[in-house]
């Protein structure tokens, strides 16, 4: 009986043999292909219980993670609760990393991006638990909060930024959420915020500064027409346009009045400066005519409208129309028919005017060091582009000047600081509802500070705002807390 | 002088008792380390009541080592060894889940494993200090073969039949389960070894060759096919693809060693072949594991498998390290899915060391048999050896994706009292099998001749 006694000893190897083939392939072959499924929840604990990096303003903190006793080991908090929503983003384990840096900058704050590949090996050796990479913002805490008040319970989004560099000062968009509400580890609760925040009308969690609908710039793209006329060649700043009371649209019998309905100045001609000044509508849609679709599209697009930014979250490219009739082009001249901005893109366009024309990419992130305080990645201040002449930028720095100082945008006056802005009411809807905006720069000789601010329509139809009224106080302040400071 | 004396004394074998004792205590301390690193790992600090528990570990297989060299003493030295070390990281891995569960020690599983661990050991102890001669156990063939088909049936009884996770496998009497299956595989095994030896020449010589295979007698079909309807009726009444699979399988393989012939084995292999198909087409839940094991990832299925893919994939290599990973995340992780529990911490280094501890015993198992010195100890230590190999197949192979999933326990380290007694008294028959196998002439019990050789003496006298 031994013959086949050893038959079967060969099967029962051939048996243990296949076991170990087959234990290879799943744990040698196929591993990384099995950690990286979708719905394995061991890599999703792995990857949310790690020492993440914290992200500091200045001195302040405004994510961490603090060690838990249960099975996560971290959990993410945001001291700061809504003030930089926007900006962090939320770390939850049922939705992931989203929104702002923690998904923008998940590598780094994670600890699995390639920068730190050197430290993971000297962790590994040396037995340190991993830890994720600290940001450290470009946004100074004080413009951030001085945003975030003057905006209050509004709709709508404030940028700022130094001109000279590009570092973001302060990044708001109203409604705000409390991350802390998504990074909780109580995740019924953190369902129902999800949930609560995903069905809001007012979009709570999109970042209004950087995303979402785009809004119509109105006035404040009459920056742009300026800049492609003087840009031109044929026009300066004294030169005189036609400035009726009200414009025929070409080719249609819609009268174009001018905010409010009066006239712009005493007679129907007008310099480019008054235009500016008082943001003329009909002198400003008649240059557009006088310029071409072709002339306003390509210096819109030298100031950055269809072009990608990361500052690092994507930025939704502004868009100026393709195509567009004598009519349409004229209105684009005021920024009314289909040009669509995001506030970012309108304060790079005024941060290269209060720069000399020369524009910066704009930055989030300072610098990104390591757990042992070693600095693993700085941004650079990088020019983005040369949309202007610094001619063309000093005339226009002296015509956004006079808008405070004489104009449209008196409420955004700062007493002993020289500041240049431009107003915006951008009409949208049949109703005459319309999005109040502000953008400018101070010291006007010496800026230290660039800003856009949009408040949106409170309601469907006219509710009195103009940029003027509404939006030039919040300039006022957000400007203020920037000069304040060096 | 001296020279030839001392080739004189040196003459006596070795029993291999030391050798036993030395891994014994080699494999009690690496249980106890892998203790120590699922504490540090999780707690941080080296378990309060350590040195109660390892000595009580240590004591319990010493006295077993005792009672080997009391009543055993030529008995295989690597048996309980590796016996012990599996048993000593089952324990290790079902505290780890304990652990992992939320349990406290006291209401863990891990504590029932270590009173049935001590209780499996004792019996393990008691069947070797009574059981002088695995002989007499053939006089009870039938016997068994009756115990065996009532512990099978038992669990379709009303009443007192118990079904956990859409298996009708256990007999819940006054609030305490047991799953009778695994002590009925020691007495099916006994009963086909006492049966087979008798029936072997009839089985094997009788018969027509039909391209070069004997083919058996058409009544001589009836034993093979009483075992393939018995766990055809497993399979559909207790709805168990592991058993069933297991005593078929068994079975053929047993018979193939008793005839060795061939043709029986593509015979059953030919009957469950047929039967597998069948239960393909008729029972939902075949047909759902078939699915899961073309592709574990399945939406709207059970993801049982995936779960416990995603475990091992986790540990890689090398593992995560005792107490680092996520075990508790599969199913069953300290029962049908401990395997995948241990690739997940010990990675595949430390899933190869336990196969190939696995095969080690087996291969002991089938080294007993082929030392034993008279039939019904062959087939018995062979069926023995090979249950446990087919077992081990069946369920690593089912969390692996060789074959479909089936649910059985891993034998010696799954949690489960009955598996762990049966397990057990398995090691023990080896043990006194491989006793009467490696002992010297001058020293063999005389043999008690069976009864019915008796008795033919009797009536040709």
């Amino acid at each position: 009986m031994n013959t086949p006694i050893r038959r079967l000893a060969v099967l029962v190897f051939a048996m243990f043999a296949t076991l170990l083939i087959a234990t290879t392939w799943i744990q040698f072959v196929q591993a990384d292909e099995l950690r990286d499924r979708p719905n394995n929840r061991r890599t999703l604990v792995e990857n949310y219980s790690q020492d993440r990096g914290p992200i500091l303003a200045d001195t302040t903190t405004v994510a961490q993670s603090e060690a838990t006793d249960d099975q996560l080991q971290f959990v993410r908090t945001y001291p700061a609760g809504r003030l930089y929503s926007h900006i962090t983003g939320y770390y939850s384990f049922t939705y992931g990393a989203n929104g702002g840096l923690e998904r923008s900058r998940n590598g780094l704050l994670s600890g699995t991006d390639d920068s730190l590949f050197y430290k993971r090996i000297v962790d590994m050796v040396t037995g340190t638990p991993p830890q994720g990479a600290a940001l450290e913002l470009t946004v100074d805490p004080k413009v951030q909060e001085a945003a975030e008040n003057a905006l209050g319970e509004r709709r709508g989004a404030v940028v700022a930024l130094d001109p000279g560099t590009g570092a973001i000062l302060a990044l708001v968009s109203h409604p705000s959420y409390d991350p802390n509400e998504l990074s909780s580890h109580n995740l019924s609760e953190v369902d129902a915020a999800f949930e609560r925040l995903g069905e809001d009308p007012a979009q709570p969690l999109v970042n209004r500064a950087i995303e979402g609908d785009l809004y119509p710039p109105g006035s404040v793209f009459k920056l742009v027409v300026a800049a492609a006329a003087l840009e031109s060649g044929e026009y300066t700043a004294s030169s005189t346009l036609e400035g009726p009371q009200t414009y025929t649209l070409p080719g249609t019998t819609i009268e174009l009045p001018n905010f409010e309905g009066g006239r712009c100045v005493s007679s129907d001609q007008i310099s480019l400066a008054d235009s500016i000044r008082v943001s003329c509508n009909t002198s400003l849609a008649w240059l557009a005519g006088q310029l071409g679709a072709g002339s306003v599209r390509e210096q819109a697009e030298q100031f950055g409208y269809s072009q990608s930014v990361e500052i690092p979250m994507p930025v939704t490219p502004s868009v100026y129309p393709a195509q567009v009739s004598a009519a349409e082009l004229a209105l684009t001249g005021i920024g009314q028919h289909e040009v669509r901005v995001t506030p970012m893109q309108v304060a790079m366009t005024t941060a290269a005017i209060a720069n000399d024309g020369q524009q910066m990419n704009p930055f989030l992130v300072e610098s990104a060091r390591d757990s042992d305080l070693d600095v693993i990645d700085e941004t650079d201040p990088r020019p983005f582009a040369n949309p202007i002449s610094s001619e063309t930028a000093r005339a226009l720095r002296d015509m956004m000047v006079e808008v405070v100082d004489d104009g449209s945008g008196a409420a955004a006056a700062i007493p002993g600081v020289e500041v240049a802005g431009k107003t915006g009411t951008a009409e949208f809807g049949s109703e005459g509802a319309a999005h109040a905006w502000f953008t400018g720069f101070a010291p006007a000789d010496d800026p230290q500070i660039a800003m856009a601010v949009i408040v949106e329509s409170a309601s469907g139809s006219w509710s009195g705002q103009s940029g003027g009224t509404v939006a030039a106080p919040i300039g006022r302040t957000v400007l203020e807390a920037g000069i304040g400071d060096e | 002088m001296s020279l030839s004396r001392s080739i004189v004394t040196d003459v006596r074998p070795r029993t291999g008792r030391w050798t036993e004792l030395a891994l014994l205590v080699f494999a009690v301390g690496i249980v106890i380390l892998a203790y120590v690193n699922v504490a540090l790992a999780t707690s941080g600090t080296i378990p309060a009541n350590l040195v109660a528990q390892a000595s009580g570990f240590l004591i319990l297989v010493l006295g077993l080592h005792l009672v080997i060299r009391w009543r055993a003493r030529y008995a295989d030295p690597l048996l309980l060894p590796i016996a012990t070390l599996l048993n000593g990281l089952g324990l290790v891995m079902i505290h780890r889940i304990d652990i992992g569960q939320g349990l406290e020690q006291a209401e863990g599983v891990a504590t029932r494993q270590l009173l049935w661990s001590a209780l499996a050991i004792v019996l393990a102890a008691v069947v070797l200090y009574y059981l002088r001669d695995h002989r007499l156990l053939r006089q009870y063939s039938y016997l068994a073969m009756a115990t065996g088909f009532v512990l099978l049936l038992l669990p379709m009884l009303p009443l007192i039949g118990h079904e956990e996770n859409g298996s009708r496998l256990w007999v819940k009497i006054a609030g305490f389960t047991f799953q009778p299956g695994e002590i009925a595989k020691i007495a099916l095994t006994v009963f086909f070894a006492g049966y087979l030896v008798q029936t072997r020449d009839a089985l094997s010589l009788v018969g027509t060759r039909v391209l070069g295979l004997q083919l058996p007698r058409g009544r001589d079909l009836g034993p093979i096919l009483a075992a393939w309807g018995l766990s055809a009726l497993i399979l559909i009444a207790q709805r168990d693809l592991g058993s069933s699979l297991l005593f078929f399988g068994l079975f053929v393989a047993m018979l193939y060693l008793a005839t060795e012939r061939i043709s029986w084995v593509i015979i059953g292999l030919s009957l469950f072949a047929a039967g597998a198909y069948v239960a393909w087409t008729l029972f939902g839940h075949v047909k759902e594991r078939v699915q899961l094991w073309l592709d574990p990832f399945q939406s709207g299925l059970s993801d049982q498998v995936a779960k416990g893919l995603m475990g091992m994939g986790h540990g890689g290599i090398f593992g995560t390290g005792l107490g680092e990973g996520y075990p508790q995340e599969t199913y069953f992780a300290n029962s049908d899915y401990i395997v995948a529990s241990f690739g997940e911490e010990l990675g595949m280094i430390g899933l190869f060391a336990m196969i190939l501890l696995y095969a080690l015993l087996v291969e002991r198992g089938l080294r007993t048999a082929i030392g034993a010195r008279e039939g019904f100890g062959k087939l018995l230590a062979a069926g023995l050896a090979f249950s446990i190999g087919l077992q081990c197949f069946v369920v690593i192979g089912g969390i692996t994706r060789v074959i479909p999933l089936t649910g059985l326990t891993t034998p010696l380290l799954s949690a489960g009292g009955s598996s762990l007694v049966a397990n057990w008294i398995i090691i023990a028959l080896l043990l006194r099998i491989s006793d009467h196998a490696r002992r010297p002439v001058s020293e063999r019990v005389p043999e008690a001749p069976h009864p019915a050789e008796a008795e033919l003496r009797a009536s040709t006298r």
